[in-house]
């Protein structure tokens, strides 16, 4: 790895909208070392005054692509997201740094079974341990089984909805989400914040010895947390990542 | 708005951790010198501000570790580290027979 992070310049190839609030960004990164799903990038606005304004943003790809994909929610009153999710489009140049992060990452070799936890734009870094499980071979899938329990407000602003629904349908993938704000009448899902009943039902208990991963607003990842631990994992296994008061 | 909704973690800390240490630092296991609670610094609880990084000990709240910028200068407080423990890379670990 090498020892200093440098700032540098990527190539924007392609923008695409996951939601009206959320828009990925897929990146040419070059040179690029590779990356652990988990990791973060560090990316950088200058405005022509000179006044820099810099933001952490989730890498959403898989390791295995050759392109650098994030997923970013654009903020109301925002710096920098409604630059990326409005202005910024191919062609264009984003600074950025990293890959960045050692602590909230996931690769096979860490094993399993997964339990991935998120609200809002926390999805991010969890799709990207989604997406990296679901290159597995499939004997290697079976052996490591993931639960993903995705909180959102409602179904609209739901990142990756299609592709989750094509994840569920994998045996050894399963996916809960609940919608918190407002649900379509047809809903039969979940339909308030994650609690401990619904951790009982559909994650793993701590018997299975789970890897935890828990990243979104910063008031559930922190009661998340309590409440696995409470529940009797193992706190070394239950790993978060806070994303701040919004998302 | 409560300070703690705002309040982030190591995690995002993660990129001015590596300008002063020059490694990947989120997942090193840092001894607060105020409780003797040991955590991995992604799991400690950081206060941003313009100038740099504040990250405090979940158990105590005591501050572990601050990093301040200004222009010319890093400048840093360890002082709420008494031991720090800074794995490997992943290779290495893999190759010491972690459990897959």
């Amino acid at each position: 790895m090498p020892p200093q992070l440098a700032w540098r310049v990527a190539t924007v190839l392609d923008v695409h909208d996951e939601t009206p609030r959320a828009r990925t960004l897929v990146l040419e990164v070059s040179p690029w070392p590779g990356h652990r799903p988990g990791q973060h990038v560090d990316v950088r606005l200058v405005a022509e005054d000179g006044y820099q304004a810099q933001r952490s943003y989730s890498i959403a790809s898989t390791p295995e692509e050759a392109t650098v994909a994030l997923t970013v929610e654009r903020l109301e009153d925002g710096e920098v997201s409604p630059y990326l999710c409005d202005v910024l489009r191919a062609g264009d140049g984003l600074e950025l740094r990293g890959p960045i992060g050692g602590y909230f990452v996931w690769t096979l070799d860490q094993g399993g079974p997964l339990l991935l936890v998120g609200g809002g734009s926390g999805i991010v870094p969890l799709m990207a341990m989604l997406r990296h499980h679901a290159r597995a071979d499939a004997a290697v899938r079976a052996r490591l089984p993931v639960r993903l329990i995705y909180s959102a407000r409602s179904q609209d602003v739901v990142i990756y909805r299609e592709e989750l629904e094509r994840l569920d349908h994998r045996p050894e993938v399963e996916v809960t989400l609940t919608l918190t704000r407002e649900a379509p009448t047809s809903w039969s899902g979940y339909r308030r914040r994650i609690d401990r009943e619904i951790l009982d039902a559909v994650s793993w208990p701590p018997s299975e010895m789970p890897q935890a991963f828990v990243c979104g607003p910063t008031a559930l990842v922190e009661s998340m947390a309590t409440l696995l631990v409470e529940l009797g994992h193992d706190p070394a296994c239950v790993r978060t990542e806070r994303f701040g008061p919004t998302g | 708005m409560q300070t703690e909704e705002m309040r982030l973690d190591g995690n995002a800390a993660g990129g001015a951790l590596r300008e002063v240490f020059a490694q990947e630092m989120t997942a090193a296991l840092a001894t607060c010198t105020g409780c003797g609670t040991i955590r991995p610094v992604g799991a400690l609880l950081e206060y941003g501000h313009r100038m740099g990084v504040v990250l405090r000990c979940p158990a105590c709240e005591a501050p572990v570790l601050r990093i301040v910028r200004t222009p010319g200068w890093l400048r840093v407080d360890a002082s709420g580290i008494s031991f720090l423990t800074i794995p490997g890379e992943p290779d290495e670990a893999t190759r010491e027979g972690r459990r897959v």
